[in-house]
């Protein structure tokens, strides 16, 4: 049984409008998108079921996840904060930005904070280079940008971030 | 007269706002191109006004369409909102404030080479924003702005957004087109050219998000009223992106042909602390880097003639300021990880040429570099260097060879102060 199109039926049913019946394909980075969404990364099952869904092979699923960055196999922290270090941020202090961020949550750049929550990564240009220090945040399949940041700003969100999450778990036990 | 053809929002509160766009004009255009211009008359109003691709090539936009054949079908028309070169976010300012005037734009170029399908492929961290074009799609199906029988004419469109996913590459647009079709962001081998054997093997138009939205105004004013603007080989407005050591880095609409003193310190408020200009990179992580040994350098316009003149490209014209403390070295070794980083592994003086440049540069910076490493760099450069299968390999190496070339000073300190300190280990 195919788990990805048992999930989200009606956005499977979506994606595939978008494209020629016969070139079907183009839908792969859409359905891997959705495959990523509950978890933050694509789950081995999921390359056999957009293979099925497409008619093409898992290999050629995984290629695709292997070349573009958006896409992991990997799990890491819930909320990856993606810092751009690209040249122009740099110039406006975006690595002091990243140092300092590291430095404060006792972890290292690509390392997750020991609560499981957040992976800090260096990251290539964001287009905000004018708003620097800048970061993306990628998890629960959205992308959210947060500008112009002080290591205190993000800190604060983190914290905000925690406080919604603790309140989840409460709500579900 | 407004101030803004492009960056209209600045001026027009709320403007991504349907009924507001509708109330300033919005539309007018394209009904006036549906209903009373044959396509190759839109063709040619747009090849009158002189308007060039502003992704970064500066292409003729009507010449661009008029490649397209009249007996393959269907053609396509695909919105490059792929917005990735460093120090380039003019196409978000407009996806987000003016998305309307986009759409509109897209529309007017789909009708001219007369697509029935029209994609805008936007990078992945325009999530939002691809959210919310679809939203504002929606808008217009259910307004009837968009879709079948378009003012009550046969003429029938649809807009898609798609995702792209975290690679540079798929800016170009053959990488684009590869991944609009569900493969990996490589570049094609071309000729064929996309005019010809686009997506899915048909004629495409690929077109940045700064060129569509230059459309409705020049189809409702007419191409003369546009070539008011900026200069006569490179007419028009441009919405210069300004970054780096500046007191005002931002988007800041004006016309071709505006020097980089104006930008820089009129509408950029200057440098910080008074310091001086060191080097300018006017088309991002891609740029031959202009040093500014010489005051006058400042006075150059910023128009896609003028720039090549003095050895650079106007590119999307994203204009990296570094000040006179940035160490050029630094600076080389960050694009050369960029472009390292981004290069997509099908040509091989690519793949490697940016892993070795990186390496070295690295090793720079890494204080356990030598004097001959500054000529090692600049050779695997100059190997690079007109092999690439596309532009990004060519690119890797333009601030390399220029760094090298106009700063080895910095290169000799580089690799001078920090080199017998740290060796060995
Ligand atoms: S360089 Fe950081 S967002 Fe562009």
């Amino acid at each position: 049984m195919n788990e990805l199109l048992q999930t989200y039926p009606e956005e499977v049913k979506q994606i595939l409008a978008k494209y020629p019946a016969e070139y079907k394909r183009s839908a792969v980075m859409p359905l891997l998108y959705l495959a990523q969404r509950k978890e933050g990364y694509v789950p081995r099952q999921a390359l056999e079921d957009i293979a099925e869904i497409l008619e093409i092979t898992p290999t050629e699923v995984a290629s695709i996840v292997g070349f573009y960055t958006l896409y992991y196999d990997q799990p890491a922290g819930r909320y990856r904060i993606q810092v751009c270090t690209d040249l122009p941020c740099a110039l406006r202090g975006a690595d002091r930005f990243l140092e300092e961020l590291c430095q404060r949550l006792g972890i290292r750049e690509g390392e997750t904070t020991p609560d499981g929550l957040f992976t800090v990564e260096a990251v290539k240009c964001l287009a905000a280079c004018h708003r620097a220090p800048v970061f993306q945040v990628q998890g629960d399949g959205e992308i959210e940008y947060h500008e112009n940041q002080t290591v205190e700003l993000t800190l604060a969100w983190m914290e905000q971030v925690r406080e919604k999450v603790r309140a989840e778990k409460e709500a579900q036990s | 007269m407004s101030q803004y053809i492009l960056l209209r929002h600045r001026e027009i509160p709320n403007l991504d706002q349907l009924d507001v766009y509708l109330k300033h004009g919005g539309f007018e255009a394209l009904k006036k191109v549906v209903t009373q211009m044959q396509p190759a008359d839109v063709v040619n109003e747009v090849k009158a006004s002189g308007l060039r691709g502003r992704g970064g090539a500066g292409f003729p936009t009507g010449v661009k369409w008029s490649f397209l054949p009249n007996n393959i079908w269907p053609h396509y028309v695909v919105c490059n909102a792929d917005e990735s070169e460093p120090g380039t976010f003019k196409d978000r300012e407009i996806l987000e404030s003016n998305p309307f005037q986009l759409l509109e734009g897209l529309m007017i170029a789909s009708y001219a080479v007369q697509a029935n399908v029209a994609y805008i492929y936007l990078r992945g961290e325009f999530w939002q924003i691809a959210h919310q074009l679809d939203e504002k799609i929606a808008e217009l199906e259910k307004a009837g702005l968009l879709g079948d029988n378009l003012f009550g004419t046969a003429y029938s469109l649809r807009i898609y957004t798609h995702l792209g996913a975290g690679a540079y590459i798929c800016g170009e647009e053959t990488a684009l087109l590869e991944s609009l079709e569900g493969k990996l962001g490589q570049p094609r081998l071309r000729p064929p050219f996309p005019a010809v054997y686009g997506l899915y093997g048909k004629p495409t138009v690929v077109n940045n998000v700064e060129t569509l939205a230059n459309l409705p105004p020049i189809l409702e004013n007419g191409a003369q009223w546009y070539r008011r603007f900026g200069t006569e080989k490179s007419p028009g407005m441009k919405i210069f992106c300004l970054s780096g050591n500046v007191n005002r880095p931002g988007n800041y609409e004006l016309p071709l042909g505006t020097t980089f003193r104006e930008l820089i310190y009129t509408h950029g408020g200057g440098i910080p602390e008074g310091r001086k200009v060191k080097a300018i990179l006017p088309a991002g992580a891609s740029s031959a880097i202009i040093a500014v040994n010489d005051d006058t350098i400042l006075d150059t316009p910023m128009d896609y003639e003028s720039v090549a003149a003095i050895g650079s490209q106007l590119g999307s014209a994203s204009v990296i300021v570094a000040d006179e403390t940035v160490n050029m070295a630094w600076l080389v070794a960050r694009t050369v990880n960029f472009f390292k980083h981004e290069s997509c592994g099908k040509c091989t003086p690519c793949r490697e040429g940016t892993f070795w440049m990186n390496r070295i540069a690295q090793r720079m910076m890494a204080g356990k570099a030598t004097e001959s490493d500054v000529d090692l760099l600049e050779t695997v450069a100059n190997q690079i260097a007109g092999k690439c299968l596309c532009a990004l390999g060519e690119f890797s190496v333009m601030a390399v060879q220029t760094g090298i070339g106009q700063f080895r000073v910095d290169f000799l300190n580089q690799v001078k102060q920090t080199a017998p300190a740290t060796q060995g280990d």
